[in-house]
């Protein structure tokens, strides 16, 4: 999908571009940095200023030539934060909604679609009597039955709380990694989502792309940080699962040398995506000893950057893997760090939160 | 108390003019309500003023508009009765009169319960795959069903009692342009007709309180295929 699109409303201009590929693309930004304007853009529920879409080289939306192709037409299924399933019509019919207007030709298995996102159980119940997070599982069946040739989806899990959002995030990894294989645009302001989620990151400001990249490169680049937020920023890194403890532990092995974590629920074998918190990441001249912290990893300094704080980001090199730490400028000074150093890092078991922990 | 002739054939003309009118009215106010809901365009607080217009007016101001637009000598008139229909002093013209008055009522229903359905809905409809008419038929048009069914049901009611635009626009010919209400009117002139005057008053009491019967029974059949929600 290649998008172009600027468009002004009162004082805020969105210039955006983007050629999106296979898998999950997220857009990050703020509420008001234009986020939702794009979604609309693409579905065709917004005419912008200036706007061209083109999709497996057939032309959606080109403003310059008065092209616009009606919502209907476009065949982008989409997921809204507010799930906007039909009050009047049962799960099933609402459903029955989405395979009408499908293409014939394109099917999509509604017995697999309801097996995928486990809402057999829903079928005769009404939308009002459903919870949050069953609205948006159905509003996901029902945009997958539409035959969409992508997913667009607008903060669908913004409006849950977190128990909520941990019973929907896997059905979404499923549909990423399953058979279906469909692009999605997913657009979010929850980095824990994005982390977990996205293959390619796209960050925006006010408006504009203010970085883009494979979601490791962006979530490991210390311009980043401030993007995303100094509690929020921390690099995503793959991990295989080799053992679980008798103590809850398990050992999980990185490019550069082996982590011991908990909470870790993935089988012996697969591999995880571990996301580890700038913030929590402490830095050594020497390798420490005496410390309750298990999980020391020798890495290279690749790249500091100072903010306009006190603090500073730092790349770190850590096998094939980049990690990104967040020390105060003091630190950096007194220390000594610069580039190409090699240092230790110790990141603490807690590090990693069960729930950032995705396949 | 007896119903003769007069008191059925009135009665008769009465429903008859009420299907007619309450049929024709409700896909033009239908119309006319969602142009008030949904769309902004020049001249719309215009419309707005006009559809409201018998609402306020009396009715026999009304009705006697209607005769200076329609009788066989103006141009509507003249124009209308070229295609063979006219209006003044006939039964289709008591239709006329019953569409105008209750025009407002019926719009103002329908306007409430199209402004009461998301339009978000219909984009996530849209979004889906469904063209404009499927939106309406399948998204909008189940939402607002109980609001028209009551527009349409106050259509008929105002329909079934109109007096004053009816009697002034058409007069007050028995079997052609005498309703109901004007039969009733007609014998309480007469002396000695005060009972068949009763007689026809509860014979309208009667429809009137079937109606509400039938249109509550279609509401709910309604809301429960709506399925409670909201």
């Amino acid at each position: 999908m290649k998008l172009v699109l600027k468009h002004s409303f009162g004082n805020f201009t969105l210039d955006f571009q983007l050629d999106a590929g296979a898998g999950i693309t997220a857009l990050f930004g703020h509420s008001g940095s234009g986020k939702s304007t794009i979604i609309n853009a693409v579905a065709g529920l917004l005419r912008p200023d200036y706007g061209l879409l083109e999709v497996d080289g057939e032309i959606l939306m080109d403003t310059a030539r008065g092209i616009h192709t009606a919502p209907h037409k476009r065949r982008f299924g989409t997921v809204f934060q507010d799930a906007r399933l039909f009050p009047h019509l049962s799960v099933a019919q609402n459903l029955d909604f989405g395979t009408r207007y499908a293409p014939q030709g394109i099917s999509v298995s509604r017995d697999d679609v309801i097996d995928l996102l486990g809402i057999a159980s829903l079928m005769s119940r009404a939308p009002n009597t459903l919870s949050g997070g069953e609205k948006q599982r159905v509003a996901l069946g029902r945009a997958l039955l539409s035959a969409p040739r992508m997913l667009l989806m607008d903060e669908p899990l913004a409006s849950l709380d977190s128990a909520r959002k941990q019973e929907i995030l896997p059905y979404l990894e499923h549909l990423r990694d399953g058979p279906l294989g469909l692009p999605i645009l997913y657009v979010s302001h929850a980095v824990d989502e994005i982390t977990r989620l996205a293959d390619t990151l796209v960050l925006l400001k006010d408006g504009r792309i203010a970085a883009q990249g494979t979601l490791r490169a962006v979530m490991s680049d210390p311009a980043a940080v401030p993007l995303l937020g100094v509690r929020e920023a921390g690099a995503v890194i793959e991990a295989t699962v080799l053992s679980h403890a008798d103590d809850g532990l398990s050992q999980l092995a990185i490019s550069a040398g082996t982590l011991e974590l908990p909470g870790v629920r993935a089988s012996v074998g697969s591999k995880v995506r571990l996301r580890v918190m700038a913030q929590d990441i402490m830095l050594s001249r020497t390798r420490p000893s005496g410390l309750s912290a298990l999980n020391i990893l020798p890495v290279t300094i690749a790249n500091i950057r100072f903010g306009s704080g006190p603090g500073a980001a730092i790349a770190l090199t850590a096998g094939e893997d980049t990690l990104l730490a967040r020390v105060t400028r003091r630190a950096v000074a007194s220390l000594e760090l610069a580039e190409g150093a090699e240092i230790f890092a110790v990141l603490k078991a807690t590090t990693v939160a069960p729930e950032s922990i995705g396949h | 108390m007896t119903l003769d002739a007069v008191a059925w054939d009135a009665l008769r003309l009465s429903l008859w003019v009420a299907v007619w009118a309450t049929c024709i009215a409700v896909p033009l106010a239908l119309s006319v309500a969602w142009l008030l809901a949904r769309r902004e365009f020049w001249g719309k607080s215009l419309l707005n003023a006009l559809v409201h217009l018998p609402l306020v007016l009396p009715p026999v101001v009304t009705g006697y508009i209607l005769l200076v637009l329609f009788s066989p000598a103006a141009p509507a008139g003249a124009a209308l009765a070229t295609i063979g229909l006219t209006l003044a002093f006939k039964w289709t013209g008591a239709v006329l009169a019953a569409i105008v008055m209750g025009f407002p009522l019926m719009v103002r229903a329908m306007r409430l319960a199209i402004e009461a359905v998301d339009p978000k809905l219909e984009e996530a409809a849209a979004t889906l795959g469904a063209p404009r008419i499927g939106v309406f038929t399948r998204v909008t048009l189940p939402l607002i069903a109980p609001g028209v069914l009551a527009g349409a049901v106050m259509g008929f009611a105002k329909a079934m009692g109109e007096f004053g635009a009816t009697i002034t626009f058409v007069a007050n010919i028995p079997g052609q342009t005498q309703t109901l209400p004007i039969a009733i009117w007609t014998a309480l002139q007469i002396p000695g007709g005060e009972s068949a005057a009763a007689a026809m008053a509860l014979l309208s009491c009667a429809v009137a309180l079937g109606a509400v019967i039938v249109s509550e029974a279609l509401a709910r059949r309604v809301a429960k295929r709506i399925g409670g929600a909201r």
